[in-house]
């Protein structure tokens, strides 16, 4: 959005906090409802939301746009909020209870997934203590097809971006209660919310006991709009600012054994500095010949 | 006998051990992986469609989901952790699943016209190094500020410090502190044949005797007098005039260059010089007429 300069401090701070940076802030991600939509669907936005918060924005009003087939209107609703996830419910005859999963890069959709919710639990039915919102999840994904299906690669990646929140240095052993459980089997997708309870076992680790708390999904893989190689190699290039700096004359074995170099200048090996023995020094006339004879047969058993 | 019972002993100690994990040890066919720095686990093993038909739902999930979790808290917990403010913390590493960025990397933003100006002329940054606190010098001060103290004396001027790099003005002090530092007060000291008398030292006011010259004294109140009765006023117009005229010189060529800055230098110009002279005419004259009915006013309110 072309925007006049900023006048104040604070604008510029604004705009700066919005720019490209080196290291990026946490993904926001916008829920939108579409021109129809059921109870259902609501419900879910709702609860994914409270899932998401804070780094969510959950819009009230209904957007009369088809996201596979025209995607102005998400991406200036990114723009507006710096967004660049979305996740856009809908309902209709034939694609009932449509759930689309999206991220954009650069403002520009990269790829989105569409998933019909079958079987739905929302955080209300299941009665029982949330987690607190903001806890960062743990998550785990099972089943075989998460690694040989592109579709399912590429939904790992996604529902990752989605669910992770922040990227912190270190994390509260005791706040690791949230667990988001996503199974992959015969062309659906389970997922389901859990509260780890961390038991005492004999040792430091602890047991872990689970009690679902949050809403849980029966999810069945719909159409999907996957972005080209290009654009996927360009969205993940990282800039070299931040590749560690490596250290010349390291490195490392695939053992782990950390290997260094030295370098020599040239050495001339006739004038290399040994043991001095003084009987073995050269002597001058015939007689030394004898004595130089005894003596290499010395050498010969000393080195030996 | 001994040897029997050494064995014992290492079999139920490996028990206790085994008892031990076994509440958090899984079994399973393929080993999972990992990405700590997300908090992701990726179990890649083939799952049981039959058994997930026979069991209910859910149940089986949530057997899966605890087996794989526990995996997961096991390898967090082998990371390093550290406390922080009475909370035990683990340090994660960095995460290792290549997720795509929401915005392409930063561009080199071009250099500023002071960057630019800097490499034409060669001007390297160069850091200032800060300040500090000379500690024995401090030591001096608080020295001489005691003995100040007990023998309730002024601080003498300390001359000289010992701190690495002098300046010319510190020396110059030390110079004539040490100078003053006679039992004559520097009354007899000479002074080298180019050497100036210091400035800013003396007495700060000086103030006439009580009981002086008393026709001189009378001579000064009469004086004081007469100049508060007269209705001229004490006011130099020539200074005055001169005074007000530099003033409005500046604030016009404020006003130019702002002028000229908004809106471009061609009218700006124009405009300005003719601003400039028909205000400063303007200025003269009302500073000239009004000089003596101002001066009169105040006579009057006084």
């Amino acid at each position: 959005l072309p925007w006049a300069k900023p006048k104040t401090k604070r604008a510029k701070r604004f705009l700066d906090n919005r720019a490209p940076k080196l290291t990026e802030n946490v993904k926001n991600a916008m829920i939108m409802k579409g021109g129809n939509t059921s109870m259902t669907v609501t419900q879910a936005l709702k609860d994914i939301y409270a899932l998401k918060k804070p780094s969510a924005v959950l819009y009230k009003k209904k957007n009369i746009t088809r996201p596979f087939e025209d995607s102005t209107s998400l991406e200036f609703f990114s723009k507006k909020t710096d967004s660049s996830l979305f996740l856009f419910g809908s309902h209709n005859k034939k694609r009932p209870n449509n759930l689309i999963f999206g991220r954009l890069f650069d403002f520009h959709v990269l790829d989105m997934i569409e998933l019909g919710i079958e079987k739905y639990n929302s955080l209300s039915d299941i009665k029982s203590s949330k987690c607190p919102e903001g806890t960062k999840p743990m998550l785990v994904f099972a089943g075989d097809a998460f690694d040989h299906e592109n579709e399912h690669k590429c939904l790992k990646s996604l529902l990752t971006d989605f669910f992770r929140g922040p990227v912190v240095p270190s994390v509260r052993l005791a706040g690791l209660e949230h667990v988001l459980h996503f199974t992959a089997l015969e062309g659906k997708i389970y997922m389901r919310s859990y509260r780890s309870l961390l038991k005492k076992s004999g040792c430091r680790t602890p047991r872990i006991e689970l009690e679902e708390i949050g809403p849980s999904f029966d999810f069945i893989l719909r159409r999907t709009h996957l972005a080209s190689d290009d654009l996927y190699k360009t969205a993940h290039k990282q800039p070299k600012a931040l590749k560690p700096k490596k250290k010349k004359n390291i490195s490392h074995d695939t053992f782990g054994t950390k290997f260094g170099r030295l370098h020599m200048q040239k050495q001339d090996l006739a004038k290399l500095q040994t043991r001095k023995m003084k009987g073995l020094r050269k002597r001058r006339g015939p007689a030394a010949a004898a004595v130089v004879a005894g003596e290499t047969s010395l050498k010969t058993t000393e080195v030996e | 006998m001994a040897a029997c019972s050494i064995e014992d002993v290492l079999a139920k100690a490996e028990q206790d051990e085994a008892e031990k994990l076994k509440s958090i040890t899984v079994q399973k066919e393929l080993d999972i992986e990992f990405d700590i720095g997300n908090l992701v686990a990726y179990d890649k093993n083939r799952i049981d469609i039959r058994q997930f038909r026979e069991q209910k739902k859910d149940d089986f999930l949530r057997s899966l989901a605890r087996d794989n979790t526990q995996l997961l808290i096991n390898e967090i917990w082998k990371h390093p952790t550290e406390r922080v403010e009475e909370v035990i913390v683990v340090k994660l590493p960095e995460p290792t699943t290549a997720l795509p960025r929401e915005k392409p990397p930063p561009k080199p933003r071009p250099p500023t016209k002071w960057e630019e100006f800097a490499k034409l002329k060669g001007i390297q940054k160069k850091k200032k190094t800060n300040l500090v606190w000379d500690d024995v010098a401090k030591n001096e001060l608080h020295r001489l500020r005691n003995i100040a103290r007990a023998q309730k004396i002024k601080v003498p001027g300390v001359g000289l410090t010992p701190t690495a790099q002098q300046s010319t003005t510190d020396l110059s002090r030390a110079v004539n502190v040490a100078k003053v530092s006679t039992a004559s007060a520097g009354k007899f000291q000479d002074r080298l044949p180019k050497e100036k008398a210091p400035r800013n030292t003396g007495k700060k006011r000086k103030f006439q005797p009580v009981i002086g010259n008393f026709s001189s004294e009378k001579q000064r109140q009469l004086d004081l007098l007469k100049v508060m009765d007269s209705k001229k006023p004490r006011l130099d117009v020539n200074k005055a005039v001169n005074k007000q005229m530099r003033e409005d010189d500046r604030e016009e060529s404020a006003a130019k260059f702002r002028k000229g800055g908004k809106k471009g230098r061609k009218g700006g110009n124009f405009s300005g010089k003719g601003k400039g002279k028909g205000g400063g005419g303007k200025g003269r004259a009302g500073g000239k007429g009004q000089g003596p009915p101002g001066g009169k006013k105040g006579a009057g309110k006084r």
